[in-house]
Parts: C-alpha cells; structure tokens; sequence
C-alpha cells in the first residue's frame, strides 16, 4: 500500500465503514451533494442589487460611482486620478484598450502590470451585492496583476452584472463558462491589516485604493 | 516545531509578568471581541446558519475518504499534482523535492498553520533555500525568530515599539513608529521577493471535492502574489480541510471572517484550481496540492472527532480568559487557546501536553462563539478523564485521589477522617472562622482566606437534626 492508500484506509476504519453497504452509502451521498450542491442558509435579502453594491464598497473603504456609458470610463477615470493627483500613466485589460485614453488626457496600455506600475485597470466577471466584492476570473485577457500589483486599482463594473451573492456568481460561472478558470479570486476593497497592534492599515501588499465605476444601471 | 506544552505553567507564570505581553494582549480583546459581536448581528439567522456549517463540516468528516477521492480526481483532471503525506516529515520532504526538481533558490510564504507543525521553513532553510514569509505578522516573527501566539493575528503579542525595533534592526532604515508607515516600509521590503521568487506556498482554508480547487481567505494580498507570481505553487493541507462544494464554502465564509476578525468578508478569497492554463499571462508552471494526516486520522477516529471540524477562526482563543491573560506561546505548539488545548494533546500526544486541558475554566465561553459548534469544554474533560485513565496526573494526585477513593469505599473510616479534618479544620480558623494558610495549597491560600468548618461534618449535623 502506498501513503495514499494507507491514509484512506485510516479514514475508512475511523469511519467505521466495514460493510460494502455502508460504503457505497457514503459514496451516493457524496455524489448526491456534488451533483446538486445545495445552498446553505443566507440571511435575508431586503435590499437592491445596486445600492446595496454601492453601499457596501464604500463600508470596504473602497470608492464608487456611476457613469452611464462605456465610453465615459476614460474621463472618469481621468477625473478620479486628477482628484486624488495620482499618476496618469495606466495599465488595463484588452477589453478596454479601443476607449479613447489618449483625449481624457491619459496613457493607458493594454498589458499585464509590472511592479513599475502605478495604476491598474480592470473589469470584472460579476460583482457581489451582499458584500461589495469584485469577482475576478483569471485568463488570457484578464491579468491578475492589474488588480493586485499598481497602488491603485480602478474596476469598471456593468450594473447589470451585480448579482446578489457569492452563491449566484457560482450559478453564473457555471452557466457561462462551464469551469473554474484557474482562479477565481474576490476582491473586497483595498488590501489591509491589523497585525500591529490591531490597527487597521489600509494598503498593504495588494492595492492601496480600489475605485470602482458602475456603468449603467 | 518542537513541543513546549509541558512548560506551560512556568511560561504562563512568565507571561503574566511581562508588561509588554498584557498590553499587546488588551488590543486583541477589544478589537476582536467587539468586532465580532457586531459583525453578526447582520446575520438575523445566525443559529440557523451555524447548525448548517457544523453540518457541513460534519458531512464532509462522514465521508471524508469519498470527498479526498474526489477531489483528487477534479485536481489531477485540471493539471495539479496531488501528493499525501503521513507526517510533517514527509511533508517537508515532498516540499524539497518539488522545490529541487524545479531549481527553487528563494521561496514566498503565505500563512500556513500546517506548516508550523512540520517546521517547513527551518527545513527548507537548512537546505539552503531562502524562505520568506508574507504575512506581515508571519513576516515580523520569522524576523523576530519566534513562533506564531495566534492562529490569524501571529504577531498579537508584539507592540508597535518593539516591531519599530525589530524594523530599525533588520532593515537598517530610519526608525519609524506610525503603523501605517512601517506598514509601508514592509511592502518596499518585500515586494522584490515577491518578484523574484521560484516558489510559493500556501495553505488552505479550504479543498473543495467538486471542483479540485484549494482555496484561501488572506487581508494583504500577499496570498494572492504567493499563488500568482512564482512559476511553481505548492498548497499544503489536512485531511479535514475538505468541504463538498462551492456553496458549502460561500456559506461558511460569512461565519469565518465574522468570527475570525469582524470582517463581513475579508479582502481576498483566492480559488485556484490547477496552475496556468493555455494563453494565461500569469499563473505558475506547476501547482502541487499536499494532503496532509499527521494525526488527524488518530483524531477522526477518537472521540474528539468534533475538533476536527474547526474551520480556523480564532474565536475561541479571542474569547478565553485563559488565553487573554496569558498569550499563545504559553500553549508551547502551534495552536493556542481552547482549540489548541484539544487539538496540541491530539495531535501530538496527551503525555506531552498534560497541562493544556487542565488549563481551562470551562466557563464555555468559546464553546458559545465557535462558530461550528464544537464543545470544546467536553472536549477537554474528555482529556482529564483520559490523564487519570492512563495515569498521567503527578503522583501526588494519584496518591490522593487513591487514598479518597480507599476511605470513600469505608463508611466507618470515612466518617472518622472527615470528622477529624472539621474539628482540627475548626480549631485552626481560630476566633475569626478563616484558615489563612491552607497546608498543600499554600497557593491557593495566597490571595484569600478558606472559611473554617463549623466543627461538625454533614453526617452528624444530620443526625443530630433528625
């Protein structure tokens, strides 16, 4: 036997499954559970999609607004970095490289971040109502560097695609794409920590501020 | 790491007495203790959704053979290679081999509690690799050449003078004493590690059966680079990390930050299946994932079976009154609190930790937070029960509990001592009814006085009544 199967057979004995019965028992469960994976308990929904949304990244410390169309995605962000007079040189995901940078005054590439990297700009697979969250896929077209290396991090979120919980971003990567890309990662504001003292430091290793623009709604 | 639990007594004894400690320890109650409390109080059905997580972690410890199966298949099927390991041991061994078959020169840490119980990184670093943790608490003890005091906040028992010292000392950099700058001073210091690493590794908080995925629950984002950055990732965890599905984890996420830190969420949930796929521009090259026992099997099949459902949350040692006064280096192992005094004992013998589940109240304080319901309380009794079944008390203990036991079984002998212990017991409480000074519990009698029998035991009172 190898260590595999000897910590298995460990199981199965703590487990008590001695008859071939109790086995294939244990066996339809699991299958029953994986197949269906139930949702557990949540706790009560009384609120709108896009205000909770909004409502929730300003409690992660993270900041929002509204604009109505794509194409307005350039002066806002030009606005925001003028505002908090933060570098005007950008890295963003493809799906953005045809909006007009260069006329709001920026220069922005479609490239993975670099550690050089001041401002990064991304979309999003979908967004979480409940709790303020960014849900982000990994893929030849969605770096994770640029919401995890630049300082800042600018999300440019479709109001129609704020679903409600984690629960229903699962249902909406399943329907979609079918799979898990190879990470899946949820983003909820600036990066921080309390490990000094227990004081909360907004900043750490991942971004220091995370703007997010709802488009539409 | 190396077991320390038997010098519990004496390590408390110092903790008490160490001013610093008492004040690192006060910022840990007050924040984690009140956060927590108020982060719940936005689940409205909260008690509905713990029974469901106790019984999800309970599903997934009844059938935990079928889910490992599994999620073994889903991993492989999407590239990552699974390995299983008996001991810490033999989980450091796979972790050198993997970094030697992949040329590894310098390796970034993300936490990983397992990880402490092997002793990963004094391995590694006796090899000759660079080992880097990146939590910044895991960051400012490896500095500090410790060892973790708190399963989520492992620097708790340091104030910010003396991380500004240890900052000044290794970083040679002007000495700085805002939090937030220091906090900046760690990102310029280890971002270049993050670039330049071969190797990651990380825990898990969770392996999901459905899909193969192993996933983390991190603040910095530091977990993330470790999973992303270095062109070979390497996950360790037990056995009893696995859950079903993907709704199995959302769900207990919304007790785990709450309980662990007040947080609704925390910063980043990382779920990584396999390492980068085709036209990826990040991702690493290869993705291992090792399953771990080192005793957990031992556990599953005894009857402290329940602690294996800990999801890792740290309420429990937030909330002991135990560990508030006396800090988690006291425990001697990796996990401190009420789920180390259970877990330390399981794991690496009772006959090593005899003192941990007598260090308790049983005031069932953590038994009320913990957010998967395990009865931590019960848990250590079965453990006391166990040290006298074994014979592990000291010899005193035994010797007393033996001489009871002979009398308790001889009425006539009974009466006679007992009758004896309340007329001298009488005599030396004096005018005042107080016995000062109680002979063999001089430390008990220290701080306060034992009120004197009246002279007469129960049984004549009796008798003389009726």
């Amino acid at each position: 036997m190898n260590t595999r199967d000897r910590i298995l057979a460990r199981i199965r004995l703590a487990l008590d499954r001695g008859s071939a019965t109790a086995q294939s028992e244990s066996a339809a469960a699991v299958r029953d559970r994986l197949d269906n994976h139930p949702r557990g308990p949540s706790p009560a929904r009384d609120w709108e999609r896009v205000p909770r949304f909004r409502e929730r990244c300003f409690s992660l410390s993270s900041t929002v607004e509204g604009i109505a169309r794509l194409e307005q995605v350039p002066g806002a962000v030009a606005r925001y970095l003028g505002e908090n007079a933060l570098p005007l040189a950008c890295v963003c995901w493809p799906e953005f490289s045809r909006l007009e940078w260069a006329a709001a005054g920026l220069q922005v590439e479609a490239r993975p971040a670099t550690g050089e990297d001041a401002v990064g700009i991304s979309g999003v697979f979908c967004a979480i109502a409940e709790t303020g969250t960014l849900m982000l896929l990994s893929g030849p077209d969605s770096y994770a560097t640029t919401s995890l290396l630049p300082e800042t991090h600018i999300a440019v979120v479709p109001a129609a695609r704020i679903v409600r919980s984690i629960e229903d971003g699962w249902d909406l990567l399943r329907n979609e794409r079918g799979a898990l890309p190879r990470q899946v990662t949820f983003v909820s504001g600036p990066s921080r920590i309390a490990d000094i003292e227990m004081t909360l430091v907004l900043g750490i290793h991942g971004p220091y501020r995370v703007h997010v623009i709802v488009v539409g709604g | 790491m190396q077991v320390t639990s038997q010098q519990f007594k004496r390590k408390a004894a110092e903790a008490l007495a160490n001013p610093q400690l008492r004040k690192a320890l006060g910022n840990l109650r007050a924040r984690m203790v009140s956060g927590r409390a108020r982060s719940l109080l936005e689940l409205e059905n909260l008690e509905q959704i713990r029974e469901a997580a106790k019984s999800a972690r309970d599903f997934a410890l009844a059938h935990l053979d079928h889910l490992l199966e599994r999620f073994e298949l889903n991993a492989c099927a999407r590239g990552a290679q699974v390995h299983w390991a008996e001991t810490g041991d033999e989980v450091n061994q796979l972790v050198l081999e993997i970094a030697r078959r992949n040329a590894v020169r310098k390796i970034i840490k993300s936490k990983s509690m397992l990880g402490e119980e092997t002793g990963l990184n004094h391995y590694l670093e006796a090899a000759g690799i660079e080992v880097r943790e990146t939590d910044l608490g895991e960051y400012i003890i490896q500095e500090a050449r410790e060892t973790p005091s708190h399963i989520i906040a492992p620097a708790v028992h340091r104030t910010a003078e003396e991380v500004a010292d240890l900052f000044q000392q290794k970083h040679k950099l002007p000495r700085k004493t805002d939090i937030g700058e220091m906090t900046r001073e760690a990102r310029m210091v280890l971002r270049p590690h993050f670039l330049t690493a071969d190797m990651g590794i990380t825990g898990a908080n969770f392996l999901v059966a459905e899909t193969g995925t192993s996933m983390i629950v991190t603040n910095e984002g530091n977990g993330r680079m470790t999973t992303t950055l270095p062109r070979v990732h390497v996950a360790i965890a037990g056995i009893e990390k696995v859950l079903a599905t993907l709704e199995d984890v959302a769900f207990i996420l919304r007790l785990l930050t709450r309980s662990a830190t007040g947080q609704p969420i925390s910063n980043y949930l990382t779920f990584t299946t396999g390492p980068k796929q085709a036209g990826d521009k990040d991702g690493p090259d290869e993705f291992h994932i090792i399953i771990v026992d080192a005793g957990r099997t031992r556990v599953l099949a005894s009857d402290l079976r329940a602690a294996l459902r800990c999801i890792r949350c740290g309420a429990c040692m937030n909330h002991c009154p135990v560990y508030q006064s006396v800090g988690g280096h006291a425990y001697g192992w990796v996990y401190p609190g009420p789920i180390g005094a259970v877990l330390t004992p399981a794991y690496v013998g009772l006959d090593n930790a005899l003192d941990l589940p007598n260090a308790a109240t049983l005031c069932n304080q953590c038994g009320v937070v913990c957010p998967v319901k395990i009865p931590l309380p019960d848990l250590m009794r079965k453990l006391r029960e166990q040290q006298v079944e074994r014979g592990l008390r000291p010899w005193p203990e035994r010797l007393t509990l033996k001489l009871w036991a002979w009398a308790a079984l001889r009425p006539a002998a009974y009466a006679w001592i007992t009758g004896m212990l309340a007329r001298i017991g009488r005599w030396a409480g004096g005018s005042k009814r107080l016995i000062h000074k109680l002979p063999g519990g001089a430390a008990w009698s220290r701080h306060r006085d034992m009120p004197a029998p009246s002279g007469k035991t129960f049984r004549e009172l009796y008798r003389h009544r009726r």
